[in-house]
C-alpha cells in the first residue's frame, strides 16, 4: 500500500525548526552579552524562518486531516470519515499534541510579528526578545519531538478513525482553543520584554511603551478566549451552566487575573516610571501561569473534564521545562530587579496607589484560585487525605476579593496622578453613588426578590457604569476623547455589564423538570412553552430524536425551539443538544430528556434573565482593548 | 531589601516540589475511611440459592476477603484469574459480592471463567456497595476475626498486589 | 435561590392555550427536590471527571441520587445527609471542604493574603516616600552646593 510522504514533510519540519530555534534562542542573547553584531542581527531572520516551518508543519497536519489520512496516528484517533469538514479541521487541536503544535506555531507566529514590528526598536533589545522567544519555543519543540509528535504514523493505516468526542463537534472547538492559546502565548512576548530588560539591567519608561501594546492584544485574545470557552459550554452541555471552577478553567483565569493586574501596572510604569519592579515580577508570573496551566491540563495531576489524555511522562517533561523556564527568570530578577531606579514620586492618596491597592486584590484573587486548584494536590502530597475543592469554595472566597476591586474601579480614573484629594473626588461621585444605591435596591424589588448578595452585584455595577457615564460627560467638555479613554470606560463598563449578568441569572432564573406529551404546555419565566411533536431526524453523522417546541407569550406563538439528542455513530453515550432562544434580556433554553411511558417525554426548561450580557460584558472588554491599542500613539511604530 | 526578591523564586520551588510529588499520585482514588472501622452489617440473598441469605456476621472470628465485582465489569473480567489462585491457595473465605448484575450473567460468568468464591451474594440496587464505599467495581476487603476492615483495594488485584499487600496482612491478621 | 412565580398570569395565558395542558412536574415532590438539588450539588460524581452530583447522569450518581432522596424522606437534616456521604466516600465526595485543621491554610488562606497584600503595600509606600524625598533633597543639597562653590569664587 502506498503511504503518502507529506506527514513526513511536517515531521522534518519541526526538526528544522527545532534547530533554528536553537540558534534564534542562544546566538543572540550570547552576541547582546558581548556586543557581536553578526550574531545579534541573526535574531531576525532566525525568527522568520522558525514561523515558516511551524507554518509548514500546522499546514501539514490541517491537510492530513483533510484528506482522512488515517495513517497518520493522531488524525486516526481523532477525526473520521463521516466528520464534516469543518470538524476534521477543529479536530486538528482536538488532543494533545495537535493543540501543543498550536502552541508552538502561535508562538512562532507572535515572534514573527514582534520581529516586523520592531524596526525602530533598538537592536540589542530585539535581539534579546527574539532570544528569549527562541529559547521557549527550543524548550516546547523538544517535547513536541520526544513526547508528543503529532507526525507519529500509524502502520498499517487504518480504515477510519476513532473519530472526534460528539461534545467537540462543535463552532466552539473551531475558534475557543486559537484564541485561547493566542492570549497564553501572547504573555510570552510581554515575559520576553521583561527578561530582555533585566538582561540589559534598563528598566525604563520605554520598556513599558514597547510591552504594552502586545500584553493588551494579548489580553485581548485571552478575554474572548475564556468568554468562548463558558459560552460553549453553556450552551453544549445541557444544564445551562457558564463556570465550572474546573482546574483548567481556573488554569485561564489565573493569568487573566494577572494580566489584568499586569496592564495596570504597565500603564503606570510608562507614564510615570513607577512600579517596574512589580510590573516586570508581574509580566514573568502571567507567562508562568501560561506555562503552569499548560502542565496541569497534560500531566494527570489535577482531575478535569477538560483533561488532556494524561501521561505522566509528558508530565515530567513540562515540569522541567516550567522550573527551567521560570526559574531562571526568577533568578534573574531575584538578580537583576534591585539595581532599578525609583521613579515619580507620589502620595498617599493618588491614581498610582489606587492602582497598585487593585493590583494588589487581583494577583490576591489569582493567588486563591490557584491555591483552591492546588490543595487537593497539596494535602495529598502531604499524605494528608484526599479532599475536594470545587464551586463552593472559589464562590465564597473570590467574590469578596473582588468586591473591593469594583468599587475601586470607579474611583480610579478620576484621581489624579502624583497626588490627589480623596474627599473632593468622592464628592464629585455622589451622583454615581445615589444611581447606584437606586439601583441596588429599586431592581431587586422589580424583579420579585431582594438580598443582599444580589443588591451588592446591582450596587457595585451601576457605581461603575454611573463614574463612567460621568467620565465621558466631563471627558466631552475638556475635548474629544482619545482612543485610550474609550479603551479604558469600555473595559470598566465591560465588567459591569458581566457582573449585571451574573447577578441576574444567579438569583433570578428559573428551572423545570416536566413531563410533557405532545399538546402540553410549560410556563416559565412568564413564557409558554408547547410541545408539538417528537420525530427522528438524521445527521451527517448522527442519529437524533428531534423535539419541536413552541414559544410564546400572551397567547402568540413568537419563536420555535428544536431540542435534540443524538446518538453519534462514533458514540454510546447519548448527547443532549439544548435548544436556545437567546434574547438581549434573557434566554429560553430547553433541553430534551428522557423517553418516559405514554408517549411523553422529560423535558427540562430555563428561564435566563440577562445571562448573554456575561458574554457581552466580556465582548466589551475585548472591544476597550483593542481601542486601546488602537490608540494613536502607537500608530508611529506601525508606520514602519 | 535584596532579600525580598527572592521570596517569588523560593515560593515557585516549594510550588515545583508539590507539583513533582503530585505526578505520582492518582487524583482520582478515593481512599476508603472506612479503613479500621466496623464491616457494615447486611443481608442480601446468595447468587446461588437465592433462598438462602448472606451476612458479614455470618464469618465472625475469621479472616475474609470480600471482593466487589460484576459480569458486566471488564476489569473484574481480567482480574478473575487472580481471584481464582487467590482462592486455590486457600489463605481465608473469598466471598463475592455481585454489584448490581443480573443473577443469569453472573452465574454464567462463573460458569465460564470459574468461581473462586467460596459463596456469593447479590446486590441488586447497589446498597450495600453504597454502604462500603464502593464507586468503581472491582473493589476488594480484607476483614478480620472482629469483623473489622483492615485493607481496601481499589482497581483490579494484580499479582503484585496479591503478593505484596494482600497475602501479607491476611497472614498478619490471622496471628492476632 | 427561589422561584419567582406567577400563578395568577400563568392561570391566564392557560387559557388562552386553550387545548393546552399544564405539564406535570417530573419529579413527585418539587420542594424535595429542591433540597437534593442543592446538597448534591456540593457532592462530587465520583465515578466522573469533575462533575457534581447533581448533575451526572452516571450511575453511581444516579444511585446515591436516590440514597440522598431516602434520607430526605426519613427527615434528616443536610449535615446528617453530608456525614453519611462522608462516613462512606469521605471528605473527597464534598465540594466544600470542611473546615478542620488541614484546610485551615485554604480558607484562611485568601483573607491573610489580602491583609498581608495591603500591608506590604503601605509599608511600601512609607517607604518610598521617603526614599524619593531624600533624593529632592540632595537635589537641595546640589544647588547649595553650587551656590557655595559660587561664592566661593
Amino acid at each position: 500500500m502506498e503511504y503518502s510522504m507529506i506527514p513526513e514533510i511536517g515531521h522534518f519540519a519541526l526538526i528544522l525548526a527545532l534547530g533554528v530555534s536553537i540558534i534564534q534562542g542562544v546566538l543572540p542573547l550570547i552576541g547582546a552579552q558581548q556586543g557581536r553584531r553578526e550574531w545579534l542581527v541573526l535574531a531576525r531572520p532566525a525568527t522568520q524562518i522558525s514561523f515558516m516551518l511551524l507554518a509548514i508543519s500546522f499546514c501539514v497536519l490541517a491537510w492530513s486531516f483533510y484528506v482522512n489520512d488515517f495513517s497518520v496516528l493522531y488524525v486516526a484517533e481523532h477525526s473520521n470519515s463521516q466528520l464534516p469538514t469543518v470538524y476534521r479541521l477543529g479536530a486538528v487541536w482536538g488532543g494533545h499534541e495537535g493543540s501543543l503544535l498550536l502552541w508552538i506555531f502561535l508562538l512562532t507566529g507572535w515572534a514573527f510579528a514582534v520581529a516586523q514590528l520592531s524596526k525602530t526598536l533598538d537592536e540589542f533589545m530585539v535581539a534579546r526578545v527574539l532570544g528569549v522567544l527562541g529559547l521557549v519555543a527550543t524548550g516546547l519543540l523538544l517535547f513536541v519531538l520526544a513526547t508528543s509528535n503529532p507526525f507519529e504514523r500509524l502502520l498499517p493505516a487504518a480504515q477510519d478513525g476513532r473519530s472526534l468526542n460528539p461534545l467537540l463537534q462543535d463552532p466552539g472547538l473551531v475558534f475557543h482553543p486559537p484564541m485561547l492559546y493566542m492570549g497564553y502565548v501572547g504573555f510570552s512576548v510581554a515575559f520576553a520584554f521583561a527578561i530582555a530588560s533585566l538582561l540589559t539591567g534598563k528598566l525604563d519608561a520605554a520598556w513599558a511603551r514597547w510591552s504594552r501594546p502586545w500584553t493588551t492584544t494579548a489580553w485581548i485574545f485571552l478575554t474572548l478566549g475564556i468568554a468562548l470557552g463558558s459560552w460553549w459550554a453553556y450552551y453544549e452541555l445541557g444544564w445551562g451552566g457558564w463556570w465550572f471552577w474546573d482546574p483548567v478553567e481556573n488554569a485561564s483565569f489565573m493569568p487573566w487575573l494577572i494580566g489584568t493586574a499586569l496592564l495596570h501596572s504597565l500603564a503606570v510604569t510608562e507614564k510615570r516610571g513607577g512600579f517596574k519592579n512589580w510590573t516586570v515580577l508581574l509580566a514573568i508570573i502571567a507567562f508562568s501561569m501560561s506555562l503552569l496551566g499548560t502542565f496541569l491540563v497534560r500531566s494527570g495531576v489535577l482531575t478535569s473534564v477538560h483533561a488532556f489524555a494524561t501521561d505522566p511522562r509528558r508530565g515530567i517533561f513540562i515540569l522541567i521545562l516550567l522550573s527551567l523556564v521560570v526559574g531562571s527568570s526568577l533568578f534573574l530578577y531575584a538578580l537583576r530587579a534591585p539595581r532599578s531606579t525609583l521613579g515619580g514620586a507620589f502620595s498617599l492618596m493618588s491614581r498610582e496607589t489606587l492602582m497598585l491597592l487593585g493590583n494588589v486584590f487581583l494577583v490576591v484573587a489569582a493567588a486563591s484560585v490557584l491555591l483552591g486548584t492546588l490543595y487537593p494536590l497539596l494535602i495529598d502530597a502531604l499524605n494528608l487525605g484526599k479532599i475536594s475543592v470545587g464551586p463552593p469554595y472559589f464562590n465564597a472566597v473570590f467574590v469578596p476579593i473582588m468586591v473591593p476591586v469594583l468599587f475601586l474601579l470607579a474611583i480610579g480614573p478620576w484621581a489624579s496622578w502624583k497626588s490627589t484629594n480623596l474627599v473632593a473626588l468622592l464628592k464629585r461621585l455622589w451622583l454615581a453613588a445615589v444611581i447606584a444605591l437606586v439601583a441596588a435596591i429599586l431592581i431587586p424589588r422589580m424583579m420579585g426578590e431582594f438580598t443582599i448578595l444580589t443588591a451588592l452585584g446591582f450596587l457595585l455595577s451601576f457605581w461603575i457604569i454611573a463614574s463612567g457615564v460621568l467620565q465621558i460627560i466631563r471627558q466631552f467638555k475638556v475635548g474629544k476623547p482619545t482612543r485610550s479613554f474609550i479603551g479604558m470606560q469600555l473595559g470598566h463598563v465591560g465588567i459591569a455589564v458581566f457582573v449585571i449578568g451574573v447577578t441576574m441569572v444567579g438569583a433570578y432564573q428559573e428551572e423545570k423538570d416536566v413531563r410533557m406529551a405532545p399538546g402540553d404546555m410549560v410556563s416559565v419565566g412568564g413564557y409558554q412553552i408547547r410541545l408539538v411533536e417528537v420525530r427522528p431526524a438524521q445527521g451527517p453523522n448522527y442519529q437524533a430524536t428531534r423535539g419541536t417546541f413552541e414559544l410564546g407569550r400572551h397567547g402568540t406563538v413568537e419563536e420555535f425551539l428544536y431540542p435534540e439528542k443524538r446518538n453519534y455513530d462514533s458514540s454510546t453515550m447519548p448527547m443532549t443538544e439544548a435548544a436556545i432562544n437567546a434574547g438581549l434580556t434573557r434566554d429560553i433554553y430547553v433541553s430534551l430528556g428522557e423517553p418516559l411511558e405514554g408517549n411523553a417525554w422529560a423535558v427540562r426548561v430555563y428561564y435566563k434573565p440577562f445571562v448573554d450580557w456575561i458574554w457581552g460584558g466580556c465582548l466589551l472588554m475585548a472591544l476597550g482593548g483593542f481601542f486601546a491599542v488602537m490608540d494613536k500613539r502607537y500608530r508611529l511604530r506601525l508606520q514602519k | 531589601m535584596k532579600a525580598k526578591f527572592v521570596i517569588p523564586l523560593i515560593l515557585f520551588v516549594v510550588l515545583v516540589g508539590f507539583l513533582a510529588v503530585g505526578l505520582n499520585r492518582d487524583p482520582r482514588e478515593v481512599p476508603s475511611p472506612l479503613i479500621n472501622k466496623p464491616a457494615p452489617a447486611f443481608k442480601v440473598p446468595q447468587l446461588a440459592d437465592p433462598s438462602k441469605s448472606f451476612s458479614p456476621a455470618d464469618l465472625k472470628g475469621q479472616v475474609w476477603v470480600l471482593n466487589v465485582w460484576a459480569s458486566w465489569c471488564v476489569a473484574c473480567r481480567e482480574e478473575h484469574p487472580m481471584l481464582v489462585e487467590m482462592s486455590k491457595s486457600q489463605v481465608a473465605p473469598l466471598i463475592g459480592l455481585d454489584y448490581k448484575d443480573k443473577r443469569a450473567d453472573a452465574m454464567e460468568m462463573l460458569v465460564r471463567q470459574g468461581n473462586p468464591y467460596n459463596l456469593s451474594a447479590l446486590d441488586n440496587d447497589g446498597r450495600v456497595g453504597i454502604n462500603y464505599g464502593v464507586y468503581g467495581v472491582p473493589e476488594t476487603y480484607v476483614i478480620d476475626k472482629a469483623g473489622i476492615i483492615r485493607f481496601k483495594q481499589i482497581g483490579p488485584i494484580t499479582k503484585d498486589v496479591l503478593e505484596k499487600s494482600i497475602y501479607p496482612i491476611i497472614a498478619q491478621l490471622n496471628k492476632e | 435561590m427561589i422561584k419567582k412565580l406567577l400563578p395568577c398570569l400563568g392561570f391566564c395565558l392557560f387559557i388562552c392555550f386553550a387545548h393546552a395542558q399544564e405539564a406535570t412536574p417530573l419529579a413527585a415532590d418539587p420542594a424535595l427536590e429542591q433540597r437534593l438539588i442543592s446538597i448534591s450539588e456540593e457532592m462530587r460524581c465520583l465515578v466522573c471527571q469533575n462533575e457534581s452530583l447533581s448533575g451526572s447522569r452516571s450511575e453511581l450518581a444516579q444511585d446515591l441520587r436516590r440514597e440522598i432522596r431516602d434520607l430526605i424522606k426519613q427527615g434528616k437534616t443536610d449535615a446528617e445527609i453530608r456525614t453519611f456521604m462522608v462516613d462512606r466516600y469521605g471528605d473527597f465526595i464534598l465540594y466544600r471542604p470542611p473546615v478542620k485543621p488541614t484546610t485551615w491554610l485554604l480558607w484562611m488562606g485568601p483573607f491573610v493574603l489580602m491583609i498581608a497584600g495591603i500591608a506590604a503595600l503601605l509599608m511600601y509606600l512609607r517607604r518610598r516616600n521617603t526614599q524619593v524625598t531624600s533624593t529632592t533633597l540632595s537635589d537641595d543639597e546640589n544647588k547649595r552646593i553650587d551656590a557655595l562653590l559660587r561664592d566661593d569664587k
